[in-house]
């Protein structure tokens, strides 16, 4: 019998570790591709007084319902302006809209879900029955209600009112979800082991619980935004969110829009695949991100 | 469980009490009067007697607590009350128009449910091939899509392509097959397109999640056929978050009919909720909320309990 | 392509203006007329009544002691009144009744129901409502002599009378059942009209068939008729195209109009008239600036309004540019007039360098201000945004606000706004109906500015008495020169009126209101 021979020579590697975006690039081809599209939608948002070839308020009544050509890429709507140049000044309201809206939504909602955890008992089920008279609303009901009561209250060029009735919606379905969260953590000894060691309330929220609910807490603050922008798209629809003449998408799809829509479809098409493309995009997103954090979430 | 039963069905009560106050007081916050509406939006000369006296006549003068206390003292014995704008009962407003709602929502399920599972269940099945990424993107885009403005295309290419408009009123189902489908097959598939996305992503998780137990594990070690594995396995246990997830997002129908009925010109429910806000019909926007809400609660609590029942670890909680 | 649509339009609507030789066809009968109307009434009765969406469906069951002659607007023709007599003090009038009337329930219909229904007009009881009994104030009394015979007495000569009578919201109603219940009307129909009432189906649509023994020989021609509830304008618009409709009786915005000349060619017509329906901006006086008549009057010669209703008549449904009343009114300024108020010169560079000076001199050169409109896109919206636009030319800066319309109406009503565009609509041209805006708002329920101005109420009570012509007119004139000079209110452009219905609709004819000509009596179906 042989000698055993040498032992193999196991040759360990640290595995080179890898910038964490290249590693979502990679792993999450999808994922990442929606966030190039949104980072796109960004800079246009931003820089849209340099992107934009001309000025969205301009009227020109000479180019009514133009279609599109080289002088105005996705042709004119039915005041002479440029429909490209409303699109990406509309991509500076979507996204503004829709990220102040999810933030505002999901992180009261987080806020309300960690105290309804932790605290528990009456707090928790007062808490949870008005999260329930919220929920029993539909969307559209509880957004259209809010803006007819508020009304219009411009910041900037941004109806905080409107933001506030998109946001409104969320609070409940976030707190849903980071309730049953930090409820894990809190059965956890040593969340009884810090109350038994005297620390506060805050500090434990903060360094323990909070962590935790930090992925369901991004996951839904992404998908939000995308719901953001079709809710902000369906109400301006309706009449209900941003009025002329300020650029918006959805504002975009109504209005004269519907007057004229079928005689000059660019002025649908291109608002409906802005909205389309930017809901993808973070839906996209925000899947693969819940992929790559924490696979067994459900949400 | 029969006190968990007991326990939800008594929390129901709180919670149809908060959105009937919640939906009270956010209407009289609105701006604007019905009476205001009604004669002078066509720029009519009225006097302030004959709007003193109108409001008088639908009892818009009585003190806020008062109107609040007559409302639902009529909702306890189910009197809905007279729409304000037409003087007509509630009830006959709303039932002439729930049928037609009702069936786009039905048939907007039906078309999600047997979309979504066979396409779910093949997703995760061939998960990460292209079939599933292709069936991925399809259901990706049914979330991104706006459904009126997929209303809007379909309209658009039927009149662009064929000259062809769907019929404008509705016929019942059974009085005339073909008009009725023809008018409400297309806003079914503008609102189902969503529906079906939701539940297909919904089954392509759950069957994935299930594909991955033990049981499955076992079934195959023993060589059960393939087919038999997904079939008899995998999918039965599936179905339960497929099926209470169609059953959740129906109840989000709702929201999307609203819009999605002005775009096709839909007598239904819907319309007529974005017609009485605008016109601060009270006694109707508050009666079509409370419908609605009390739809969403029921839909809640059965599904709550399903989840009891499966799950023992909730009833005790 | 569009001046193709264009002239296709222009030539479809040059042979539709053309006196109407479609008369000389015989009339066919039969036939059910469908037709699209973009509201739904609320309740059932005439005098109460405000809006377009009551009048197309139910007037057909109606009649009134006068009317409008269809084809011969303004002239005034008997609709239940077979004659009628003037006093020449204008303070009694008489109306000799037809005499083989009967209402749908087969009753005769006599003086008293005239006495009735105008009693209830003019001093509603038992908790009718009377929209109009301001109208009616000046009658004393009402006799019935005999039952063919109705005397009206009045308390003071009133110009107007005689368009009142014609009124399209004066329905006869039966007076049987009004004492049986004075609320009878809102939700029953019992007429003499034209057509019986067969069903309503809420959201959806309307059916009247036709009256066998209508008290017109031969009348009406129509089987039935049905109107149905389209919202939507882009869904109107698609039935007209597929033919699932054959006309609208409101009116088109220019840009369907040709979307449908285009689609369909010489299937359809184009009847084209200017509307008595007017667009005006309100500034509410109670506001700083706008207690100064200098910012007003400004901001009133800031607007290119010759150019911009060219303009804004290719995509919208204005057209026409005047002042208190409707351009090509007997009683109207004619352009000539016109020109010479403040804001309706040709020349707009020198007017908008008065108005920059007005503005110095009143200390407000950069002025903001928020402009409330209608959350309506026609024509509300491309006006406020040509207002906005035009008033950006004087360095004035503008918020366009549409809140939804039931909180428009209510800022509106309590001042709760800046300025805003109003509209003004009538069913027919009648100086004391258009000079409602205008007059103090004290008196005027209308009038949003919140001004009071007595010189105007002056004017207007002493063109209401004066019964020549001539004499009118001027009055008329030393009105509107007051009334925009101050320029509480101000109008800014008139509306245009487009009809386009398929060909087989004859016997309709177009008027300057959709309030008149539909009783369907005269219409057929050449099919």
């Amino acid at each position: 019998m042989a000698i055993a021979e040498e032992t193999p020579k196991i040759t360990y590697t640290v595995p080179k570790k890898r910038h964490p975006v290249l590693q979502f690039a990679i792993t999450q081809p999808l994922g990442a591709a929606g966030l190039v599209f949104i980072i796109v939608l960004f800079i246009a948002g931003i820089f849209a007084e340099y992107v934009a070839p001309y000025d969205p308020l301009e009227i020109d009544y000479g180019a009514m319902l133009a279609p599109p050509s080289w002088e105005h890429w996705m042709g004119t709507d039915a005041f002479g302006r440029d429909v490209f140049s409303r699109i990406i000044y509309g991509a500076r309201t979507a996204l503004a809209v829709g990220f102040l809206s999810s933030l505002l939504g999901s992180g009261i909602g987080a806020v309300i879900g960690v105290v309804s955890a932790y605290f528990g008992g009456r707090i928790d089920m007062v808490i949870q029955r008005f999260m329930d008279i919220l929920l029993s609303f539909p969307i559209i009901v509880l957004a259209l209600a809010v803006v007819a009561v508020l009304g219009k209250w411009p910041v900037a060029g941004l109806d905080i009112n409107l933001i506030i009735a998109i946001a409104i919606p969320m609070i409940p379905k976030v707190s849903r979800v980071v309730r049953s969260a930090a409820l894990a953590i809190r059965e956890m000894p040593y969340v009884d082991a810090a109350r038994a060691a005297g620390y506060s309330h805050a500090r434990i929220i903060f360094r323990h619980i909070a962590p935790n609910v930090v992925a369901p807490f991004l996951i839904m603050f992404t998908a939000f935004i995308a719901q953001a922008i079709l809710l902000e798209a369906s109400l301006s629809f309706l009449g209900l969110g941003v009025t002329e003449p300020t650029p918006a998408w959805g504002l975009m799809l109504s209005g004269a829009s519907q007057e004229f829509y079928q005689e000059a479809p660019w002025m649908i098409i291109f608002p409906g695949l802005a909205i389309s493309l930017a809901v993808f995009a973070f839906n996209l997103f925000g899947d693969s991100l819940r992929d790559w954090l924490d696979p067994k979430i459900k949400l | 469980m029969l006190r968990y039963t007991i326990n939800r069905l008594l929390l129901m009560i709180p919670t149809l009490l908060g959105v009937a106050v919640l939906v009270f007081v956010l209407l009289r916050l609105m701006p604007g009067d019905i009476v205001e509406m009604r004669y002078l939006m066509d720029g009519g000369q009225v006097s302030p007697e004959v709007l003193a006296q109108e409001r008088a006549r639908l009892g818009l003068d009585k003190p806020l607590w008062q109107q609040c206390i007559d409302w639902m003292g009529g909702l306890l014995v189910g009197d809905l009350g007279t729409s304000m704008w037409t003087g007509r009962p509630v009830w006959d407003e709303i039932s002439s128009r729930f049928q037609l709602s009702f069936q786009v929502a039905i048939m907007a399920t039906i078309l999600a449910t047997a979309i979504a599972i066979p396409l779910g269940t093949l997703a995760a099945l061939f998960k990460d091939t292209w079939v599933d990424r292709i069936i991925q993107v399809f259901a990706i885009a049914g979330l991104a899509v706006p459904s009126f403005w997929l209303g809007m295309l379909m309209i658009l290419s039927l009149l662009l392509f064929f000259n062809w408009i769907p019929p404008l009123t509705f016929t019942p189902i059974y009085v005339d097959p073909w008009h009725n489908l023809s008018q409400l097959i297309w806003p079914a598939l503008a609102v189902g397109y969503r529906y079906s996305a939701v539940a297909t992503r919904m089954t392509r998780s759950t069957v994935l999640e299930v594909l991955q137990e033990d049981y499955i594990r076992t079934a195959r070690a023993k060589g059960v056929f393939e087919r038999l594995v997904v079939t008899r396995h995998a999918m039965r246990n599936a179905m339960l978050p497929v099926v209470t997830v169609i059953g959740l997002e129906f109840a989000f129908l709702i929201g999307g009919l609203v819009v999605t009925e002005q775009v096709f010109n839909l007598n239904g429910i819907g319309k007529l909720f974005v017609e009485t806000v605008t016109r601060n019909d009270y006694t109707m926007v508050q009666a079509l909320v409370m419908l609605v809400a009390t739809f969403f609660i029921i839909v809640n609590f059965i599904v709550d309990l399903l989840y009891a029942a499966l799950d023992p670890r909730i009833r005790y909680r | 392509m569009f001046s193709r649509l264009a002239l296709s339009a222009a030539l479809t609507a040059a042979v539709a203006l053309l006196p109407a030789g479609a008369d000389a066809q015989t009339p066919k009968k039969g036939g059910e007329l469908r037709f699209a109307v973009s509201a739904e009434p609320p309740d059932y009765d005439c005098h109460a009544a405000t809006s377009f969406a009551f009048i197309h469906p139910v007037r057909p069951h109606y009649n009134t002691l006068l009317k409008f002659d269809p084809a011969n607007y303004p002239k005034v023709v008997g609709d239940l009144a077979e004659s009628w007599e003037q006093s020449a003090d204008g303070l009694t009038y008489t109306f000799k009744l037809k005499k083989n009337v009967k209402f749908h329930d087969g009753t005769p219909m006599t003086s008293e129901d005239v006495k009735a229904s105008y009693e209830r007009i003019r001093n509603p009881q038992g908790g009718a409502r009377s929209i109009r009994k301001a109208a009616y104030e000046d009658i004393e009394s009402i006799e019935t002599p005999d039952e063919y015979t109705v005397v009206f007495k009045l308390k003071a000569p009133n110009a107007s009378m005689l368009t009142n009578f014609a009124s399209p919201w004066d329905c006869i109603y039966s007076a049987a059942k009004l004492k049986e219940d004075p609320k009878f009307p809102e939700r029953n129909i019992l007429g003499t009209g034209p057509f019986k009432f067969v069903e309503h189906a809420a959201g959806s649509h309307w059916v009247g068939e036709r009256f066998e023994d209508y008290h017109v020989p031969d009348r009406p021609y129509l089987d039935r008729y049905r109107a149905i509830f389209i919202t939507s304008t882009a869904a109107r618009v698609n039935a007209l195209q597929a033919g699932e409709v054959l006309t609208e009786f409101r009116g088109h915005s220019p840009a369907d109009r040709d979307k449908l000349v285009a689609a369909l060619g010489d299937k359809v017509e184009v009847l084209e008239s200017p509307w008595i329906c007017s667009l005006v901006v309100t500034f509410n006086t109670e506001k700083k600036p706008f207690d100064d008549a200098r910012v007003r009057r400004a901001l009133s010669l800031a607007i290119d309004r010759w150019k911009g209703a060219e303009a804004l008549s290719k995509i919208a449904l204005v057209r026409h540019v005047g002042g208190v009343l409707r351009p090509g009114y007997e009683l109207a300024a004619t352009d000539k007039e016109l020109e010479e108020i403040p804001g309706f010169g040709r020349d707009i560079k020198a007017a908008r360098e008065e108005a920059k000076k007005l503005l110095a001199e009143a200390g407000v050169s950069n002025l903001k201000f928020k402009l409330m409109n209608r959350n309506v896109a026609m024509p509300y919206t491309p006006v406020g945004v040509f207002l906005i636009d035009q008033w950006r030319q004087i360095g004035v800066t503008t918020e366009h606000e549409q809140p939804e319309t039931a909180a428009y109406i209510s800022n509106l009503r309590n001042g709760n706004y800046e300025a805003g565009l109003d509209f003004h609509c009538d069913a027919v041209d009648d100086p004391n109906l258009q000079l409602a805006k205008y007059i103090s708002a004290d008196r005027s329920p209308i009038n949003y500015s919140r001004a009071n101005d007595r010189k105007l109420d002056e004017l207007y009570d002493k063109q209401k008495g004066e019964l020549d012509v001539e004499k009118r007119k001027q009055i008329l004139r030393e009105f509107e020169r007051h009334a925009l000079a101050e320029a509480y209110t101000i109008p800014v452009v008139w509306w245009h009126r487009i009809i386009v219905n398929w060909k087989q609709l004859k016997g309709w004819h177009m008027s300057p209101s959709h309030y008149l000509n539909q009783d369907l009596q005269d219409v057929w179906l050449d099919q």
